[in-house]
């Protein structure tokens, strides 16, 4: 006969066996690799199958280079890390802080053409809790939705 | 005042290294004049503390835009009250309140710990000035809110819009509350490490700080959860952010310490465990901390990279370095007095809930460090998301459910199988009841089914214990129904405070459940143009655009677009969402657009709208059908009074003094109680 405590030491191993379990699957099928432009360009001349895997890519947007496809629910716009920069389309809501020139995280895989497909699109910024200093703001402003149609001359 | 805001800053440094020193000296040489010393000493540092938080609220609420703090964080337009909460709205603000908090927070505990445990109370005091000149320290170098500017601006630069909200401004104060709170138990902890003084007495010191930290991380959880899906538009509340998983950690190792602390007062086991625990807890909240405010992380919300969370990572590595050391060297001192003695017992139960407990927040640390974690290993960032932690932690969470429901049911030491067979019949059978009904009803998602059993199950548990002893008091004291409850609760906070905690976690996981069935939808609409939908439950929705309209008001720009809505075919009002632009005096803009959301809440299920974007006249919304959130508010609310039942002041204080309300009958009320 076993002891209570090894008959819950047996438990215990069992439990926490299975929740190392769940988390080594559940990383190995859900962590992604979080890369800026440069390291995925690295990756992808080392192997270029590694376009099949999705991966995060970390990296500013290009100033004036945020496009509305017409009629799609589609942006289009140009991120880099400062040495590479990379195409990216993305389908789907924006997030209030996605405007020129901030830190974003997309979520997607890319394309044989040469453009990251992103299908989630995290925008980091600063000035979430502090206003952010000497950032010209006035063309952000003007993107506000209706803006133009406003009652300000 | 502001000036003396600022020198008391400094004061407060210098007395704070004063009462560590003498109450460290004071506790080795057994020098009563030195702790008492150190002790005022520690009174004195709380004293210049709140001088220098009243010379901040000063320079706030007074418009004193030469102090960058000021400038950076209030504008003259803004609503006092958010003028107020700015003390804690910004980096260097947050420091002072911590200190502020800790030091009432110690000065209240030294006081009146200080005749009850003469040999703990000067280690501790010690240990609290130590943390308190980290603090102080961190503020006066890195972080300092009375730092001015060269120049003095005519207005400051405002608050984002979106911390304008009545849930943010008490959010973080709620958590400080919290996390500064595990500090008190930290202390006496480490007291009763290097004096090798480890029975249960310094438990029962910090058992009500213990549970005051409890409370508040979780009244401050709620309000964030709660902000974040009012406010952020995302039509969630819990996003696995490091920021969120940071205030989860210490909530979870101070949730096992509520648990492990009652066998350890019961049968003497765990003493290693509980040390353990209350140490983490702390440790947890400092960690959490430094995270958030490092940048190490990336975290969609965290503070700016700052100087202070090298600070941070410093103070952590050297506390835990300095206690894993005490604990290491009084191994012997912590050895248990009793030993488990069957599987089916109430130990084994808690035990178990223990080990949940801290593999869940095992899981949430690993799956927050991973990015970090992965990067030493193997040279690349992986990160881990929402998905690695619901994978884990659902049934993890539902293991801990269940366990809610056992625990209570089963007797300390062993229990016996009539004890069983009795306890659990009622609670069993509720459980599979629930479970068939749903599947009768055609719900088909296996996690959802076993946590609504689960959950009938708990609720079975709960219920049983209230009737058991509402029907014990009914019978010996004739009591009504509604007197029997209340002195039932009153008379054993504790215990039934837990039950009410207990009910509120049954219904906050009912709530989680629900966000199986939600559904999102993403729909462009012209004014006049209708468009339908069928909600989880089968309800058909049909929203009529009003149409995309523009207005100004005082501070921002407002585009709205309301829709009118109806539900089988029945009008239910105009749901409207916005994007605000908020601009200053000079119509220049402030901040990113914020959204305002359009929800409607019933008790089953959340409209939710959120205006995304206007492309010509064509408004851009996600319409979501939320199930069940408003549970997750409602959960909340009844553990905070389940919670604040527990912490009130027991009836021994009001039992002794005044002599002619005669309360004889605690014993046999007990027995009945105790069944």
């Amino acid at each position: 006969m076993s002891s209570p405590r090894t008959k819950f030491l047996i438990g215990g191993a069992l439990v926490l066996g299975t929740a190392g379990y769940l988390m080594a699957t559940s990383i190995k099928d859900t962590g992604m690799y979080y890369l800026t432009p440069t390291e995925l360009a690295t990756k992808l001349n080392a192997d270029p199958t590694f376009r099949n895997t999705g991966v995060k890519m970390g990296a500013r947007v290009v100033p004036g280079s945020i496009k509305r496809i017409p009629g799609g629910k589609e942006y289009a716009f140009n991120v880099t890390d400062g040495a590479r920069a990379y195409p990216v389309i993305y389908r789907g809501i924006a997030p209030d802080t996605f405007t020129d020139g901030v830190d974003v995280v997309v979520e997607g895989r890319m394309g044989a053409d040469g453009t990251f497909h992103a299908t989630t699109l995290l925008a980091k910024c600063a000035s979430r809790y502090e206003n952010a200093p000497g950032q010209p703001g006035g063309d952000k402003y003007k993107r506000t939705p209706g803006y133009k149609s406003g009652a300000r001359a | 005042m502001i000036l003396i805001g600022e020198l008391a800053l400094w004061v407060a440094l210098l007395m704070a290294a004063w009462s560590a020193i003498t109450s460290f000296a004071g506790g080795s040489m057994g020098r009563d004049d030195l702790i008492t010393s150190g002790r005022r000493g520690l009174y004195a540092t709380c004293a210049m503390i709140i001088l220098a938080s009243l010379g901040l609220w000063t320079a706030l609420l007074s418009h004193d835009f030469s102090l960058t703090y000021v400038a950076s964080h209030t504008s003259a337009n803004m609503p006092k009250i958010y003028v107020f909460t700015a003390f804690w709205g910004g980096q260097a603000g947050s420091m002072l309140f911590w200190a502020l908090i800790l030091s009432c927070y110690s000065t209240i505990a030294i006081w009146s710990a200080r005749e009850k445990a003469r040999e703990l109370a000067p280690w501790a005091c010690g240990t609290l000035a130590l943390i308190l000149i980290f603090f102080i320290a961190t503020t006066c170098f890195k972080a300092n809110p009375f730092d001015r500017m060269a120049f003095v601006p005519a207005d400051g630069k405002g608050m984002n819009p979106q911390l304008q909200n009545p849930g943010m401004a008490i959010h973080p104060p709620n958590l400080y509350l919290g996390y500064v709170a595990a500090a008190i138990p930290f202390a006496f902890a480490i007291a009763a490490l290097i004096t090798r003084k480890l029975d249960a007495s310094w438990l029962l010191l910090v058992r009500r700080w213990a549970l005051i930290s409890w409370f508040f991380l979780t009244v401050g959880i709620t309000l964030g959860m709660w902000w974040a899906y009012v406010e952020l538009g995302w039509s969630g509340y819990w996003a696995w952010d490091p920021v969120e998983n940071a205030s989860l950690l210490p909530w979870l190792t101070g949730t096992a310490f509520l648990h492990s602390i009652m066998i350890q007062e019961k049968r003497g086991m765990l003493r290693k465990w509980n040390v353990t625990l209350v140490v983490t807890t702390f440790l947890l909240s400092i960690f959490g901390t430094f995270l958030t405010r490092s940048g190490i992380i990336e975290s969609v919300h965290s503070f700016a990279q700052s100087p202070v969370g090298t600070w941070f990572g410093t103070f952590f590595f050297l506390t835990t370095g300095a206690t894993i050391y005490l604990v290491a060297t009084r191994l012997k001192d912590l050895e248990a007095t009793a030993v488990l003695e069957s599987m089916v017992s109430r130990e084994a139960a808690f035990l178990y809930n223990n080990l949940v407990l801290v593999g869940i927040s095992f899981s949430v640390l690993w799956g927050t460090l991973f990015p970090i974690i992965s990067e030493w290993v193997r040279g690349s960032k992986i990160t881990v998301g929402p998905p690695f932690f619901n994978t884990v932690n659902i049934p993890l969470g539902l293991l801990l459910l269940a366990l809610t429901g056992v625990g209570p049911l089963i007797a300390w030491r062993k229990a016996s199988t009539s004890n069983l067979k009795r306890q659990f019949a009622v609670p069993v059978f509720s459980g599979l009841f629930a479970g068939s009904v749903l599947i009768a009803i055609g719900m088909r998602n296996g996690h959802a089914l076993v946590a609504y059993a689960l959950a009938a199950f708990v609720a079975g548990t709960i219920g049983q214990e209230f009737y058991k002893g509402i029907n014990a008091r009914r019978s010996i004291h004739s009591e009504a129904l509604f007197t029997a409850t209340v002195r039932l609760i009153a008379r054993n906070r504790r215990r039934y405070g837990g039950y009410i905690v207990h009910a509120g976690i049954v219904v906050m996981f009912a709530a989680f459940a629900g966000l199986a069935f939600k559904k999102d939808h993403d729909l462009q609409m012209k004014a006049g143009e209708t468009k339908e939908l069928v909600d989880p439950l089968g309800h058909t929705w049909r929203f009529v655009s009003q149409g995309v309209s523009t207005s100004e008001t005082l501070n921002r720009f407002v585009t709205a677009v309301g829709l009118e809505v109806f539900r089988d075919g029945v009008r239910q009002g105009i749901v409207s969402s916005e994007k605000r632009q908020h601009f200053d005096s000079n119509h220049e803009p402030q901040f990113e657009p914020s959204t305002e959301v359009g929800i409607r809440s019933s008790a089953k299920m959340d409209l939710y709208i959120v205006l995304a974007g206007v492309v010509g006249e064509t408004a851009e919304l996600r319409i979501s059908f939320n199930p069940l959130v408003v549970w997750v508010w409602i959960g909340g609310i009844i553990m905070a009074i389940g919670g604040l039942i527990v912490m009130w002041p027991q009836a021994e204080k009001r039992r002794a003094p005044s002599g002619y309300v005669a309360t004889l009958t605690p014993a046999r009320e007990l027995a009945a109680a105790e069944h």
